[in-house]
Formats: structure tokens, sequence, C-alpha cells
């Protein structure tokens, strides 16, 4: 291997460990949220509470969603390592397409409970759900964006190992998105309405 | 017409009133003007703007780091000797501050010093320090290094402009709500020390990532974790703690941002919200955050002892445990901050045992320097002067902490002088003795001459004897029980022991000159200073094999390592000259102005927020995702250094 190859190579390592550790800092802010919500969640300040205020079955269908949009992206990915541009560009549309279905009804559900006159002002409680749940929509914001963006590089300079790289953290990201939103769907959702 | 949506809650009501802050905030845009008349004057600004701005080598910005954190420590410094006159004359009848802006100055002094005196130094050092000592060429994100650094250079930009207009926030260094919250604090001050935070904050958790992968991907070949030099053990350690610890000051933040911006109800004291929840998230940062300050001082104090007892370090492997054993521990104390507020017993004893547990690690690294010093042939250099000083304030500031976690007597001491006393013990004590230290030592490596040895060690005996005289006094006045934050006291036989408090921060503020004036005086005789052998201080660690000042590519030739005490045992070995076949094409980041124009744009967001101008914050947010975007998904960003020139370059640096 020529020494332009292997440093190519190695900086693709640190890429990649490097992204690892920014979701751990990203857990860590998640970590927090969460913490402050489940101490909040009581200080309803004489408002509803989540049993009152969520459709569990509106979440489920936004779950199915984004569960499907990783499944996609991961296949995109698959796609992309074989060379595979066509399938790839195809797949990950799909995924964004999810990805701003899921945020679609996360703003329905944001703006049903605002017009309702629940909005963030209104209790801890309220503040602490808004924070969470929208800062995860944020990431899947950025995220879409991000997708958007990739998608042009591939289009333009095809399915490079520089390209698979890029697509490999974006891949990461997703996932990781996924897996938070499990744990919303459990702390905030789930055990929201049983409570 | 309604100009509100373009210049948000901007009005001249918010100018300073009173001569002091009125001083300050047209002298200090004055020295920014002739700063900038000067530069053009002498047609610098390319030479500025392609050396520093852009660049994106490690040792240039920590060079720039270091630079601020020094303006920085004179500012700071103002605001403390303001603090401690006002104590120590006040009884006398001069009154120099009202009591609101008695507040904002010992805020803005503890925010500063922490934020952007002490971060500031630290990866300044190890940006200056790091690569050499792993024999690498750079840090593992180049470009990334340069966003922090502008990151942290805009939250120093927004916190100082805060004296300029909208006044600074009273809620001391950590903001505690319900007074940072709307209802008690309405204006801008809290909005400015927080954005000032969040902007920096996140250049530090961006550092964190980076240094962190530096070291456990970027090491030379054959330098095994457990033959790393123990600085950059230290580093790593300090660095999983900035990863652990920072987001969770952004979460903090963000949430009292929101407080203030959205009317949410997380931390006041209405709607539900809970202010103990603030407290217990911001100190989860906050004592992880001391270690992280103080555990490179720690790794920088094991380089300068091992090198100046020409010993190797003793104990290298419990040093390297110590350093894990607090990563963990330091996790698990953060309650002992509020033992006084409404926690059971049991919880209180917890902590209170997890914090003596602690101070064991902290402990057996004192032991080992000196065990280390012990038989050794000690050169008193001014770098072992400022050990010499930490190693006996630094452990009365342990002492003191111990006997803080005995919470029955935290009782009696929280929130006095007491407490002051501790953190000054240990932090000046520690962190600024270790970075001086590092400033010392490692100044030749970047510059090409030593600092003047005397005029080192007479700063070193200044800042000691400053020290003793200010704080000491403070211990016993918070045994009286004299309260922190106060601008007046009652008790007139307290007057004594402020004023010679008072007179320690002038040793100090002397022991500062004395460093300024012998930096001064170094560049003027930098001939007779010169350091030509890149090794003056006979080094045992790989930043010593190359010439000083350090070239931009570091290394000519990437080390190979087989010793803990690489450089020192290649001495004894006997050197060998490489030949032209050893030299092979490297390759380095190209400049890029992206970090500035990222750090512009997020300092923008944060002035968006500060005065509520919405329309300049989600522009400038725009901004920031197209730049990274852009450079995301740029290729094209390195050039290469061609093995000729390398050996050519490589032969004059040596000759
Ligand atoms: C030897 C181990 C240490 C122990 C046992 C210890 C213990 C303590 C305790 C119990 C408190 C809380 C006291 C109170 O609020 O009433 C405290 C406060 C503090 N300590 Fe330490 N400490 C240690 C080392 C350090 C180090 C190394 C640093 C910094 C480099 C540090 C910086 C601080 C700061 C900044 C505060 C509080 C500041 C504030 O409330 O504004 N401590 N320490
Ligand atoms: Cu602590």
């Amino acid at each position: 291997m020529t020494s332009h190859a292997a440093h190519i190579k190695e900086k693709a390592a640190n890429a990649t460990l490097g992204f690892w550790l920014y979701l751990m800092t990203d857990i860590m802010i998640f970590a927090s949220l969460f913490a402050t919500f489940v101490i909040l969640r009581d200080g309803t300040n004489g408002g509803p509470s989540g049993q009152e205020l969520f459709n569990l079955e509106f979440v489920m269908a936004e779950t199915f969603l984004l569960l499907v949009s990783s499944f996609t992206c991961g296949l995109a990915y698959l796609a992309i390592k074989h060379g595979q541009k066509r399938r790839t560009l195809v797949l990950l549309g799909t995924t964004i397409t999810l990805g701003i279905g899921f945020l679609s009804l996360e703003l329905y559900e944001f703006g049903e409970l605002y017009l309702a006159g629940h909005d963030w002002t209104h209790s801890a409680f309220l503040s602490a759900f808004f924070t969470l749940v929208g800062t995860h929509g944020l990431h899947i914001l950025i995220g879409i964006i991000w997708a958007i963006a990739l998608g042009d590089y591939i289009s333009k300079r095809g399915t490079t190992p520089d390209a698979v790289r890029k697509f490999s953290l974006f891949a990461l990201f997703w996932h990781f998105l996924d897996l938070v939103w499990i744990f919303i769907f459990t702390v905030v959702y789930l055990l929201g309405a049983i409570s | 017409m309604d100009w509100s949506w373009l210049t948000g809650r901007l009005s001249a009501d918010y100018l300073p009133q009173d001569p002091v802050t009125i001083g300050a905030a047209v002298g200090m845009p004055l020295a920014i003007l002739a700063v900038l008349v000067a530069i053009t004057y002498f047609k610098k600004w390319g030479y500025i703007w392609n050396e520093w701005v852009t660049t994106l080598d490690a040792k240039k910005i920590g060079i720039m780091y270091m630079g601020i954190a020094l303006l920085m420590l004179a500012r700071g410094g103002a605001d403390a000797l303001m603090l401690r006159a006002q104590t120590a004359l006040e009884p006398l009848g001069i009154e120099l501050f009202d009591t609101q802006t008695f507040q904002e100055v010992f805020t803005a002094h503890g925010s500063i010093m922490i934020f952007f005196v002490a971060m500031g130094a630290m990866f300044g050092l190890i940006n200056i320090a790091l690569p050499l000592l792993l024999g690498t060429r750079d840090v593992a994100y180049p470009f990334l290094n340069s966003v922090s650094f502008w990151l942290f250079f805009a939250g120093m930009v927004i916190i100082n402009s805060s004296l300029v207009f909208g006044g600074f926030s009273n809620g001391g260094w950590l903001g505690y709500p319900p007074l940072t919250g709307l209802e008690y604090n309405p204006g801008p001050g809290v909005d400015y020390w927080i954005w000032a935070l969040q902007i920096s904050g996140i250049g530090s958790l961006l550092s964190g990532i980076n240094f962190t992968v530096t070291i456990l991907k970027h090491r030379a070949p054959g330098m095994t974790l457990m033959k790393m030099p123990i600085f950059a053990w230290s580093v790593l350690v300090a660095m999983v703690l900035v990863m652990l610890a920072f987001p969770v000051l952004t979460a903090t933040l963000g949430m009292l941002a929101l407080d203030r911006v959205a009317g949410m109800h997380f931390f006041t004291s209405d709607g539900g919200g809970n202010p103990m929840m603030y407290i217990n998230l911001i100190w989860a940062w906050g004592h992880p955050e001391v270690y992280i300050l103080i555990l490179p001082a720690f790794g920088i104090f094991s380089e300068v002892v091992a090198t100046f007892a020409r010993k190797r370090l003793f104990g290298y492997a419990t040093m390297v445990a110590a350093l894990i054993g607090i990563m963990f521990l330091s996790f698990v104390v953060w309650q002992h901050h509020f033992f006084t507020m409404g926690a059971g017993a049991n919880v209180n004893a917890f902590f209170g045992i997890m914090t003596m547990i602690i101070a064991i690690p902290t402990g057996v690294k004192l032991f080992n320097w000196i065990f280390t010093m012990y038989k050794g042939s000690i050169r008193f250099t001014a770098p072992m002067i400022w050990f010499m000083c930490f190693a006996v304030t630094f452990t009365i500031g342990g002492v003191s902490g111990v006997l803080m976690a005995v919470p029955a007597l935290d009782f009696q001491v929280h929130n006095t002088m007491f407490l002051v006393a501790h953190f000054h013990n240990v932090i000046i004590g520690g962190v600024v003795f270790g970075y001086f230290a590092g400033i010392y030592y490692w100044w030749p490596k970047v510059f090409g001459f030593t600092l003047h040895d005397g005029i080192g060690k007479l700063a070193a005996y200044a800042w000691q004897v400053g020290f003793v005289l200010a704080f000491i006094p403070l211990y016993i006045l918070g045994l009286m029980g004299a309260v922190r934050r106060l601008d007046s006291y009652d008790d007139p036989t307290w007057q004594p022991l402020f004023i010679v408090s008072g007179i320690g921060v002038g040793v100090i503020a002397l022991g500062f000159a004395l460093m300024v004036i012998g930096m001064a005086y170094s560049v003027w005789k930098r001939k007779e200073l010169a350091d030509t052998t890149g090794d003056p201080w006979d080094g045992r660690t790989l930043e010593w094999s190359v010439p000083s000042p350090a070239p931009f590519y570091n290394f000519a030739i990437t080390p190979r390592v087989s010793h803990r005490d690489e450089w020192w045992e290649r001495k004894k070995a006997g050197l060998k000259v490489p030949t032209r076949s050893d030299y092979k094409d490297i390759e380095l980041p190209k400049n890029s102005a992206l970090g500035v124009y990222i750090a512009v744009a997020a300092g923008l967001i944060g002035i968006g927020f500060i005065w509520h101008i919405w329309w300049l914050a989600i522009v400038a947010l725009i901004a920031v995702v197209v730049f990274v975007i852009k450079r995301t998904f740029d290729d094209d960003t390195e050039y290469t250094i061609s093995a000729d020139t390398l050996y050519k370059l490589d032969k004059e640096a040596r000759a």
C-alpha cells in the first residue's frame, strides 16, 4: 500500500472512531434531558398529564415510519457498498421521505397540543416533553439535511470509497436516532400512558 | 414604524451608567481599534490571515489559545483586584461599587477565569505539546481543532462585549436559578453569560473528541498506551471527562435558555419547575470540570519533575491507575457541593465518603512526584519552582477539601470564605501553577528561545507569597462565618484580615506583571536565550528531539518508539544522523477559513438570542449548516510535501 492510500485509510478509521465518540456525547445530552423529564414529569402545574394527552396509536405510527426508515437506510448502505449507485439513491430517497413523514407527524402532534392550549409554557412537564421530543426531532431534521447533501454527493461522484465512508457515518447517525426514539417511546409515551 | 423585528430589544437603556463601567466600556473598544489600526498601518493583515487565522497547525492554534488566556487572566485579575479592594476599603467608608455591580464583577471574574483562562490555557498547552509528545504531525482533526478555537474566541468576544452593552449576569459563575431566571433577571446579562459559555463549551466538547482520537489513533509507531508520556495519559482522562461532562453543561444551559426565551418551566420556582434539578445538573458537569482542569496540570508536573530531577518518573503504572480512578470517582461526588440543600443524611454520608476517597488517588500522585525527586540531581529552574510552590499549596487545598467532605463540618463553612479559599487553593496552587510550569517548560519549543529563568522564578515566588496573603486570611474569615459574595461585612474586627487579603491580591498582580515583563525581556534578549539544540532542558520525551522552534510538520521522520522516555534512551544509545532515504512524502492539512466563518456565525446566533433578534439567529444558523456541509463534502483538504523538500527543510532547521 502506498503511503497515500494508507493515509486515506487511517483517516477513515479516525473519522469512524470520532463519530462514535460524538454519538456518546450526544447520548449524554439526551441522558440529561431524559433525567430532567423523569424528574419533572409530575410537575404538571394542575394541567393535564401525559396520560391525558398522548395518543399511543398515533405514536405507534411515528415509530413505524422511523423503524422502516432505519431499515431502508441499512439497505442503502449495503447497496453503496456493492457499488449500486441507482439503488443507493432510491433507497436513500425512501429513507428521506420516511424521515420527513415522521417529522410531519411529530409537528402535527405538537401543533395539536399547541392549539389545544397545552404548549410548553404551561408546566414543567410540558416544557420537558417538548424539549426532549423536540431535540430528537431536531436531530432528525439535521439527518434529513445531511441525507440530502449526501445524495447530491453520491449522484455526482458515484460510490467511491470516500462516499461509502461518508455514508457509513450517516447510517450510524440514523440508527442512533432510532435507538433514542425507542427510549422516548418507552419512557415518555408508554410509561406516560400507563401511569 | 416598528423596527423591533430588526433590532430585537436593543435600546440605549442598556448602555452603561456608572463611571467605572463607562470607562471600561469606552477604553476597551478604543484599545481594540488601536490594535486594528496598527495592523493596517504595518500591513500585517495578510500575515495574520494566512499564518494565524486560517491556520490548522496545532502549535499555532495553541499559541493563540495561550494569548487569549493570558489576556483574559489580566481581565479576570483586574476584576479580582476590584473585588478585594472593595472588601478591604468598604469599612473605611470607601465604596467602590454598589451591590449590583459587585455581583456582576464576581460573576464575570469566576466565569472568565474558569472558561476563558483555565480552559483556554489547558487547550493551548495541549495543542502545543500533545502532538509533539506523541511523535505525530498533527491532531486527528486539524479542521475541527480550528473550529474549536474560534468558537472559544467567539465566546470570549461575547462575554466581554456585555461590558459595553447590556451589563453582566449577577448570578455567580454557575448561574443558579431561579435568580438567573426571567423573573429576577429579565435583562440580557444572563443571556450573555449563557451564550458565551454555550458557544465556547461546544468548542471544548469538540476538542474533547479531537484529542481523544488523537491519543488513541495518532501515536508514533511503537508507542503503546503504557509507553505514552504521562502527560498524554492525563490529557486522555481529562478529555474523556470532557466528553462525558460537557454535554451535560450544554443541555443544562440549553434548558435555562429555553426557560428564558420560550417561557418554559424547567428551573423556575413556579409552573412545576425545579431549581434543584439545575443545581444537580450543573454540578454533574462542574465537579468533573475541576478535574478536567487539574489533570493536565498533574501531567505537566509529571514531565517537569522527571526532566529536572533527571530520573524516570516514579510509579508510572500507579499514576495511570490513579488517573483512571479519578476519572470514575469524579462522577460520584457532585452532591458535595450542596450538602446543605436538603438531601437526607444518608445521601450526604455517601457523597461525603466518596469525596474523601477521591482524595486518595490525588495524594498518590503527590508521593510519586516526591519519590521521583528523591535522590535525583535536581535543577531548580523556573518550571521546577512552580512545582515546589504547587506541592505545598495544593496539598493545603486538598486537605481543606477533605475537611469540607465531612457534611457536618460543611454545614458550618459552606458558602463562606472558607470555601472560596479552598477552591482558589487548588485552582491557583494546582491548575494555574501547573499551566505556568508548562508555559516556562515548553516555551522554547514553540518560540526557539527560553524564558529568562531568574525573572520567572521571581514571578513564581510573588505568586506564592501573594497567594498565601490573599487566601489564608479567607480560611480564617470563613471559619468565623464570613459569607461569600458580599460587598459589605458588619463585623469591624474582620477588616484587618480583609486588608491583608487585598494586599495579597496586589502581590499576585505583581507576580503576573513579572511574568509579562519576563516574557518581554526574553523576546528582547532572544538571541542570548536562543535554544540552538532543540533540547534546552536535557529532556526525556520526543518533543525535545526536534529543532526549536518546532517546524510546522513537527517530525521530518516519523519516530519509532521503543521506550517510555524515548528521547532520553536514544541519547544514551547515541544518536544516528538520518540519511536521505529515511525521509518520506508527508501530507499536511491546507489552511481553511471555514473555521472562522463557522465561529462568526455561531457568535451571531448567540447575539440573536441575547437581543431577541430572531432573523439574525435564523440566518446565522443556516450559515453554520451551509459551512459545515461545504466542509464535509470537500475532499481536497490536504497537500503533500515531497521527501526532497522535507530533507532540505530538515537540514536547514538542524543547521
Ligand atoms: C483533594 C480533593 C478535593 C476534595 C476532597 C474537594 C472537596 C470539595 C468540597 C467538599 C467542596 C464543596 C464545599 C462547599 O460548597 O461547601 C468543594 C468545592 C469546590 N472545589 Fe474542591 N475538592 C478537592 C479538589 C479540588 C480541585 C482539584 C479543584 C479544582 C481544580 C477543586 C475546585 C473546587 C471548586 C471550584 C469548588 C466550589 C466552587 C463554588 O461553589 O463556587 N476542588 N471541594
Ligand atoms: Cu466538587
